[in-house]
C-alpha cells in the first residue's frame, strides 16, 4: 500500500484554525457527537469491562486451582463462565476495536468525523444499560444464568429472571453493533478525502469495512436466536422443544451462524491493527496489500459457511460433518496468507521493537498457534475427542486474547502518543508485554494438555488426575491479570506525566493521522479534507 | 458551536442529549420487561415509562433531523451517507427475518421429519411427520390457516401498495403535489387496511380454527413470523404518515426527499418479505 | 499404513520427550484407548501436530531470522519490496496441498468412527439433571434396565475428607459390555442436552431431548473407563460422570443373569399395603437418590433455583397436586418427570416422606397402588 500524499495538504494546523476545543464538564462526555471523545469512551469503557471480566476469569481459575469445591457453589460457577464469556467477547473486545475504529477511521481517510455522529453517540452510550442489565441479573431473584456464553437451549428454558435480563441486553449489544457498523462502513464509503480510493485505505480501514459487513449480516441472527429463547421461555412457542415439533439443536445452527463469523469480528480489526504496527516498526511497506485485502474478504465469506464445526458431536449426518470439516480447513489458507505477508513484511526490513511491536509480534506467533489448534479441531474426528474439553476453551484464548487482546494492547501503545500528545514509558510497557506472554502461556498452554487428557470444561471441580496442571493455569493466570494493573499504571502515568510525542513519533508510520496531523490533535481534524495523490 | 455553521461540505450536529435518553428509555423498558415477564413488581410501569421517553426521543429527535433537513443542512454528500445507511439497515433487517426463515426451513426440512423417523420411534411411536403439525406431544388439534382467504387479499393489499408508492414517487420527481398526497395517502390507507385483515385473520385464528402460538411448531412460526412482518408493517406505515404529513406540510423537492426514498425502501422490502411469507408460511 | 508409521513414530518421540513426566498426572496426548479407533484418532492427532509443528517451525524460523538479521540496531536498512506475485501465489497453493493431505487420513477415520451399523449390543443412554438412565434395548441383557449416578462422598468434595481415587469419577451402577463387540449406544435426554463421553472408546454424542442419536465402540480390552457428561446441563455438570466396565464374555454373562435375578427380586407386590413409617423410611432413600441435588437435604431447596418443598403449598395441599407434578414434572423447568424413572412403590414413597418430614406434617401418604391408577 503506498497512499502518496499531496504536498499542500501536508501544512499542519491550517485547516484547524477554527477549533473551539471541546466543551467542559460530564456533560461534553455524554451529550458528545465527537469520534475522538466516542473513541475514547469506547476503550475506557472496554478496559472496564476486561477488569470485570476478568475478575470473574480469576473466580473461574481460584475455584479450580484445588479439585473440590472451595469458593464458590456450582451453579454460581457457572453464571461465572457464562458472563465471563459474554463480558470479555461483547463487553471487552469488541468495543475495544470500534473504539480504535471511531477513533482512527475518520483520521485515516481524512474525514472530518464518522457520518452520523449523533448515531455514533448512541451506539456508545447504549453499552451501559447492556452493562447494567447484564451485570444486574446476578441481583435478579434466581441470580444470573448459568448457561454459558452460548446460551443453548433448552437449559435456558431452566433460568430464573436473570436469563431475561441477559436476553435484553443482548437485543441492546446488538443495536449498539448493527448501528456502529452502519456507520462505519457508510464513513469508509462515503467519507473518503479526494484520492483515496479503496485500495489506497490503510489496511486497518480495510478490516473494518469487511467486520462491519459481518456485524451486521450476523448480529440480527443473534437477536433472532435469543428472541426465540425468550418466546420459548414465556409464551409457550416451541422453536427448540422436540414435544412441539422443533429442536434443541436448531438453536444451535441460528447461534453458530453468528457465533462463528462473530470470531472473525473478534479477530480481523485484530489483524488490522498488527497490518498497521508491524510495517511501521519494520520501516518498509506492508508485502501484498491487494493479497490481504482479498484474504480479509475470503475469510469474512468462509466465516458464514462452517458454523457447524461447533456441532459435531450433535448428531448431524455424516455428509454435513465431511463438508463442514472441509469447509473449516479452507479458512487456513487465506489465514496464512496473512501471516505469511506479515513475516515478509518483516523481512529485510529496518527492525526495532518497541511495545507495539512486540505485542504485534507475540500476537503473530501465539495467533498463529492458536489457529493451528483450530485446524486440529476442524478434523472432526479429532473434535469429537477434544470438544467441550480444556482445549477448546486453549485454543480460543490464543486467539482471543493472545490474539486480539495483545492487538489491542499494541494499538494502544502505538496510538496512545498520537491521542494524548505523550509518551508512555517504554520500559515499563516491555515489562508488560513480557509478563503478559509469560504468564499468558503459563495459563493457557498447560490447558491443552488438560483437553487432551480429557478434562471437560465449565466444571467447577475435577479428578484428582487434573490437579498440576490447573494449578499451574491458576498461577498464571493471577500473575497475567495483575500484569494488566501495570497497563493501567502505564496509561495513567503517560497521560500524568509522559513525554512529550512528536508529531510523526514513529518514523516508520504513514497514515494520515501521523503525516497530516500535528500531536496532540486538535478536537476537530480535517474539516477541509486532505488530497491524496 | 463552529461545528455547525455550513463552512462545511458536511454537516457534523452538535452535541446532542438524545441519545442517552434513548439508552435511559430502552434501560427502563427493557429491564422492566424483563421484569414483567416474571411477574416481578413494577416491570409493566417501567416498560411503560421507558416506550413514553422512547417515543419522546424519538419524537424530538426525528424533529430535529426534519429541521436540518429543511434547513438546507444535508448536502448531497449527507444525502448519500443517508442511502448507505438505509440500504445496510434493511440488509439487517433481511438477516433478522432470516433467522426466522432459517427457523422455518428447518423445521420443515429438518426437525419434523426426523421427529417421524425410524430412529425417533423410540420416542415418539406414534408420530407421523406431516406438515402442518404441532408437534409429537401435541395437546389440541388445529386448523392451518389457509392461502386464499385473507392471506391472498393481503398479498394484493400489499403489491397494490407497493404501487400506488410508487406512483406517488413519481407525483414527487414531476413536482406534481397532488399526485404525491394522494397516492401516499391511499399507500396509507392500504397498509392500514392490511393491518386489519391481519388483526381479523388472528382473532379468526384464535377463536375458530384453535391456532394459538402455542401450537407447536406451526403456530410457533406462524404468529412469530407473520407477528414480526406485521410489526414491520405497522412501523413503515407509522413512518408513511410521517412522511405524508411532511408532504402535507409541504416539505421536499423534486430532486431531496431521502425521507420519502428511504421509507419507500421500506415499504418494498416489507413486501417482499410478504411474498415469502405468503409462499412458505401460507401456502406451500 | 504409512501414515499409521508416521503417528506411531511421532508418539513415540513425544513419550521420549516427556518420559520423565508420563505418569498419569502430567498426561501430555490424547488417551490411546481401548478401541482400535481411538489408536486410530490418536495417530490422526499426532499426524495433525508434526505437520502444524513443522509448518511452525518453518514460519517462526524466518521470523526470528528477520528479528534477529535485519534489526535496525544492527543497521539493517529496510528493502522497499512490497509484492512478488509467484511467492504469493506458491504460499496459497501449498497449504491448499498440505490441508488435503491432512483431509484424507481424517475422513477415513470419520467414516470409521460413523459407521455404527450391525451391533452386537445396543443400550440406550438417557441423560436425566443429573444422572444417566441405561436400558439395555437388544442383544445379551435385553430389558436391563439402571441409572447410575455419582457416588462420591460429599466430604471429598467439600475437602472434609481425602479425595478417592476415582474422584468424582465412581458411579452406583456400571455400565457392563461384553469384550470385543460392537456396542450402539442411543443417546437422548429428559430435560436439557448432555453428552456421553468416554475418551479411552472415542466416543462423546450429545444427548439431545426428545431425539435419539446414535454412536458405537468396541472395546479391545478388558478394564473400566470412565468419562463424563460434556455438555453444560446445569447446577451438577460436573457431577454426572459415565462408568463403563469392559469385561469378558463370560462375566458379561453372569452379570446379566445376575441382573436379570436383582429385577426379579425387586418386583414388588403392586398391591401391597404399606404403613407410613415402612414408605417413609423408604422414601428417606428415594429423596437422597433423586431429589437432593435441587430440593437439598433440609428441603430447602435453592431459593430463586428450586423450590422449598418444606412448607411447599403443593407438598402441604391435596396429594393429587403433588403425585401430578412428581409423575409428570413440569416441563420446561428442572422439575423432571419422575414417573419414567421411579417405580409406583418409589414415588408413594417419597410422597410420604416429603408430606411427613421437616417442618411438613402432614400424616398422610398414598398407596403404590393410587400411584399407578394416576398414570393413566
Ligand atoms: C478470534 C477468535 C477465533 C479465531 C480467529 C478462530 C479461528 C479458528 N478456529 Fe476457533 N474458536 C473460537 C475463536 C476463534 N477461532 C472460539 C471462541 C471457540 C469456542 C466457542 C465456544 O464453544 O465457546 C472456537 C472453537 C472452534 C472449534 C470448535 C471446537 C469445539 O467446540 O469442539 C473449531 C473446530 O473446527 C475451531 C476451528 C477454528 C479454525 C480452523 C480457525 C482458523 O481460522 C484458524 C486459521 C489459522 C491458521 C491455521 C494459522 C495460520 C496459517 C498458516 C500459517 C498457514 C499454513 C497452515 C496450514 C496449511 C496448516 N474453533
Ligand atoms: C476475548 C475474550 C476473553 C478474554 C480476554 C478472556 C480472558 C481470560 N479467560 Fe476466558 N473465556 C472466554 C473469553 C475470554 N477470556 C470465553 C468466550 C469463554 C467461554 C465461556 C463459556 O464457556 O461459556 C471463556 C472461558 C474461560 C475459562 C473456562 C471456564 C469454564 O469452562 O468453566 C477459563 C478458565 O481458565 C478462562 C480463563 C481466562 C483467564 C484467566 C483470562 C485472563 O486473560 C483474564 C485476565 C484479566 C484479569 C485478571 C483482570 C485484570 C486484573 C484485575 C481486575 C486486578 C485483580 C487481579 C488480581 C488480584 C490478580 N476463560
Ligand atoms: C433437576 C432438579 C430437580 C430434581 C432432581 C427434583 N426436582 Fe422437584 N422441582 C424442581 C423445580 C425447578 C421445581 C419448580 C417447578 C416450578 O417452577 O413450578 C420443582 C418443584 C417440585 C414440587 C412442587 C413444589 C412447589 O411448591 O411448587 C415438588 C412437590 C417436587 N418438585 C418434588 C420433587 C421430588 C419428590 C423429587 C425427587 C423424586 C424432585 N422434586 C426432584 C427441580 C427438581
Ligand atoms: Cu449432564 Cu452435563
Ligand atoms: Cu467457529
Amino acid at each position: 500500500m503506498s497512499a502518496v500524499i499531496d504536498s499542500h495538504g501536508t501544512s499542519h494546523g491550517h485547516d484547524d484554525h477554527h477549533d473551539h476545543g471541546a466543551p467542559a464538564g460530564l456533560m461534553r462526555w455524554v451529550t458528545t457527537t465527537n469520534h475522538k471523545d466516542i473513541g475514547s469512551m469506547y476503550l475506557w469503557f472496554s478496559f472496564v469491562m476486561f477488569l470485570v471480566g476478568g475478575v470473574m476469569a480469576l473466580t473461574i481459575r481460584a475455584e479450580l486451582f484445588q479439585p473440590g469445591l472451595q469458593i464458590v457453589r456450582p451453579e454460581f460457577f457457572n453464571t461465572m463462565t457464562t458472563y465471563h464469556g459474554l463480558i470479555m467477547v461483547f463487553g471487552a473486545i469488541m468495543p475495544a476495536f470500534v473504539g480504535f475504529a471511531n477513533y482512527l477511521i475518520p483520521l485515516m481517510i481524512g474525514a472530518p468525523d464518522m457520518a452520523f455522529p449523533r448515531m455514533n453517540n448512541w451506539s456508545f452510550w447504549l453499552l451501559p444499560p447492556a452493562a447494567i442489565l447484564l451485570i444486574g441479573s446476578f441481583f435478579a431473584p434466581g441470580g444470573a444464568a448459568g448457561v454459558g456464553w452460548t446460551m443453548y437451549a433448552p437449559l435456558t428454558s431452566q433460568m430464573g429472571p436473570g436469563m431475561d435480563l441477559t436476553i435484553f441486553a443482548v437485543h441492546i449489544l446488538g443495536m449498539s453493533s448493527i448501528m456502529g457498523s452502519i456507520n462505519i462502513v457508510t464513513t469508509i464509503l462515503n467519507m473518503r478525502c479526494p484520492g483515496m480510493t479503496l485500495m489506497k485505505m490503510p489496511m486497518f480501514v480495510w478490516t473494518w469495512l469487511i467486520t462491519a459487513y459481518l456485524l451486521i449480516a450476523t448480529m440480527p441472527v443473534l437477536a433472532g436466536a435469543v428472541t426465540m429463547t425468550l418466546t420459548d421461555r414465556h409464551f409457550g412457542t416451541s422453536f427448540f422443544n422436540a414435544a412441539g415439533g422443533g429442536d434443541p439443536v436448531l438453536y444451535q445452527h441460528i447461534f453458530w451462524f453468528f457465533g462463528h463469523p462473530e470470531v472473525y469480528i473478534i479477530a480481523i480489526p485484530a489483524f488490522g491493527v498488527v497490518s498497521q504496527v508491524i510495517p511501521a516498526f519494520s520501516r518498509k511497506p506492508l508485502f501484498g496489500y491487494a493479497s490481504m485485502v482479498y484474504a480479509t474478504s475470503s475469510i469474512a465469506i468462509l466465516s458464514f459457511i462452517v458454523w457447524a464445526h461447533h456441532m459435531y458431536t450433535v448428531g448431524m449426518p455424516v455428509a454435513g460433518q465431511l463438508y463442514y470439516m472441509y469447509a473449516t480447513m479452507l479458512i487456513a489458507v487465506p489465514t496464512g496468507v496473512k501471516v505469511f505477508n506479515w513475516v515478509a513484511t518483516m523481512w529485510k526490513g529496518s527492525l526495532s521493537f518497541e511495545t507495539p511491536m512486540l505485542f504485534a509480534l507475540g500476537f503473530l506467533f501465539l495467533f498463529t498457534l492458536g489457529g493451528f489448534t483450530g485446524l486440529v479441531l476442524s478434523m472432526t474426528p479429532v473434535d469429537v475427542q477434544l470438544h467441550d474439553t480444556y482445549y477448546v476453551v486453549a485454543h480460543f484464548h490464543y486467539v482471543m486474547v493472545a490474539g486480539a487482546l495483545f492487538s489491542a494492547f499494541a494499538g494502544v501503545y502505538y496510538w496512545l502518543p498520537k491521542w494524548t500528545g505523550r509518551m508512555y514509558d517504554e520500559t515499563l510497557g516491555k515489562w508488560h508485554f513480557w509478563l503478559s506472554i509469560i504468564f499468558f502461556n503459563v495459563t493457557f498452554f498447560v490447558q491443552h494438555f488438560l483437553g487432551l487428557a480429557g478434562m471437560p470444561r465449565r466444571i467447577p471441580d475435577y479428578h484428582t488426575q487434573f490437579t498440576e496442571f490447573n494449578v499451574i493455569s491458576s498461577i498464571g493466570a493471577f500473575g497475567f491479570g495483575l500484569s494488566q494493573l501495570l497497563f493501567l499504571y502505564i496509561v495513567l502515568k503517560a497521560l500524568r506525566s509522559g513525554e512529550k510525542a512528536a508529531d510523526k513519533q514513529w518514523d516508520g508510520a504513514d497514515t494520515l493521522e501521523w503525516t497530516h496531523l500535528p500531536t496532540p490533535m486538535p478536537y476537530h481534524t480535517f474539516e477541509n479534507p486532505p488530497t491524496i495523490k | 458551536m463552529s461545528s455547525t455553521t455550513p463552512t462545511h461540505n458536511y454537516y457534523l450536529p452538535e452535541p446532542s442529549h438524545y441519545p442517552v435518553v434513548g439508552s435511559v428509555a430502552l434501560l427502563l423498558m427493557l429491564g422492566g420487561m424483563a421484569l414483567w415477564f416474571n411477574g416481578l413488581a413494577f416491570g409493566q410501569w417501567s416498560t411503560l415509562a421507558g416506550l413514553a421517553v422512547l417515543i419522546y426521543m424519538m419524537k424530538i429527535w426525528f424533529g430535529k433531523v426534519i429541521e436540518e433537513s429543511e434547513g438546507g443542512l444535508y448536502t448531497k454528500r449527507v444525502d448519500v451517507s443517508f442511502r448507505w445507511s438505509m440500504g445496510w439497515f434493511i440488509f439487517s433487517e433481511v438477516m433478522f427475518f432470516a433467522a426466522f426463515f432459517g427457523a422455518l426451513f428447518y423445521a420443515r426440512l429438518y426437525s419434523v421429519p426426523e421427529l417421524g423417523a425410524v430412529d425417533q420411534k423410540l420416542l415418539w411411536p406414534e408420530f407421523n411427520s406431516a406438515w402442518p403439525t404441532a408437534g409429537p406431544n401435541a395437546m389440541d388439534a388445529f386448523t392451518p390457516m389457509g392461502a386464499w382467504g385473507v392471506p391472498a387479499i393481503n398479498t394484493l393489499l400489499l403489491l397494490t401498495s407497493g404501487v400506488t408508492l410508487t406512483v406517488a414517487h413519481f407525483g414527487m420527481l414531476e413536482n406534481n403535489r397532488g399526485k404525491l398526497n394522494l397516492w401516499l395517502g391511499l399507500t396509507i390507507a392500504l397498509g392500514v387496511i392490511f393491518l386489519g385483515f391481519q388483526a381479523y385473520e388472528y382473532s379468526h385464528a384464535y377463536s375458530e380454527l384453535n391456532l394459538k402460538l402455542t401450537s407447536g411448531i406451526y403456530g410457533t412460526t406462524f404468529y412469530l413470523l407473520t407477528g414480526f412482518h406485521g410489526f414491520h408493517v405497522t412501523v413503515g406505515t407509522i413512518m408513511l404518515i410521517v412522511v405524508w404529513v411532511r408532504c402535507l406540510k409541504g416539505h421536499f423537492t423534486a430532486d431531496h426527499h431521502f425521507a420519502f426514498e428511504g421509507v419507500a425502501w421500506y415499504w418494498h422490502f416489507v413486501d417482499v418479505v410478504w411474498l415469502f411469507l405468503f409462499i412458505f408460511v401460507y401456502w406451500f | 499404513m504409512m501414515i499409521r508409521k508416521i503417528g506411531t513414530a511421532a508418539g513415540l518421540l513425544v513419550s521420549a520427550l516427556f518420559s520423565h513426566a508420563a505418569s498419569a498426572a502430567y498426561q501430555l496426548n490424547l488417551t490411546t484407548g481401548a478401541t482400535k479407533l481411538s489408536q486410530e484418532v490418536y495417530d490422526l492427532h499426532n499426524l495433525m501436530m508434526w505437520i502444524i509443528v513443522v509448518i511452525f517451525a518453518a514460519v517462526f524460523g524466518v521470523m526470528f531470522w528477520s528479528v534477529y538479521a535485519h534489526r535496525k540496531s544492527v543497521g539493517h536498512k529496510a528493502d522497499q519490496f512490497h509484492e512478488n506475485t509467484t511467492v504469493e501465489i506458491l504460499w496459497t497453493v501449498v497449504p491448499v496441498l498440505i490441508l488435503m493431505v491432512m483431509a484424507w487420513p481424517a475422513t477415513k477415520t470419520l467414516l470409521a468412527v460413523r459407521d455404527t451399523s450391525s451391533p452386537e449390543l445396543t443400550i440406550k443412554a438417557t441423560g436425566y439433571q443429573w444422572k444417566w438412565g441405561y436400558d439395555y434395548l437388544k442383544g445379551e441383557g435385553e430389558g436391563i434396565s439402571f441409572t447410575a449416578q455419582l457416588t462420591t462422598p460429599r466430604d471429598q468434595i467439600y475437602g472434609m475428607a481425602p479425595k478417592g481415587e476415582n474422584y468424582l469419577l465412581e458411579t452406583d451402577n456400571h455400565v457392563v459390555v461384553p469384550v470385543g463387540k460392537k456396542v450402539r449406544i442411543l443417546t437422548t435426554a429428559a430435560d436439557v442436552i448432555h453428552a456421553w463421553y468416554v475418551p479411552a472408546l472415542a466416543v462423546k454424542q450429545d444427548a439431545v431431548p426428545g431425539f435419539v442419536r446414535d454412536t458405537a465402540f468396541k472395546a479391545e480390552r478388558e478394564g473400566i473407563y470412565r468419562g463424563q457428561c460434556a455438555e453444560l446441563c446445569g447446577k451438577e455438570h460436573g457431577f454426572m460422570p459415565i462408568v463403563v466396565e469392559v469385561v469378558s464374555q463370560e462375566k458379561y454373562i453372569a452379570w446379566v443373569n445376575e441382573q436379570k435375578k436383582k429385577m426379579a427380586a425387586a418386583a414388588e407386590d403392586p398391591n401391597k399395603k404399606w404403613d407410613l413409617a415402612e414408605l417413609k423410611a423408604r422414601g428417606e432413600k428415594v429423596y437422597a437418590g433423586n431429589c437432593v441435588a435441587c430440593h437439598q437435604a433440609n428441603g430447602k431447596g435453592i431459593p430463586g433455583n428450586f423450590p422449598a418443598l418444606d412448607g411447599s403449598k403443593i407438598v402441604n395441599g391435596p396429594i393429587a397436586a403433588q403425585i401430578d407434578i412428581i409423575l409428570n414434572g413440569k416441563p420446561p423447568t428442572a422439575m423432571q418427570a419422575f414417573g419414567k424413572q421411579l417405580s409406583d412403590t418409589d414415588i408413594a414413597a417419597v410422597i410420604a416422606y416429603s408430606r411427613n418430614s421437616w417442618g411438613n406434617k402432614m400424616g398422610d401418604m398414598v398407596q403404590p397402588a393410587d400411584i399407578k391408577a394416576a398414570r393413566k
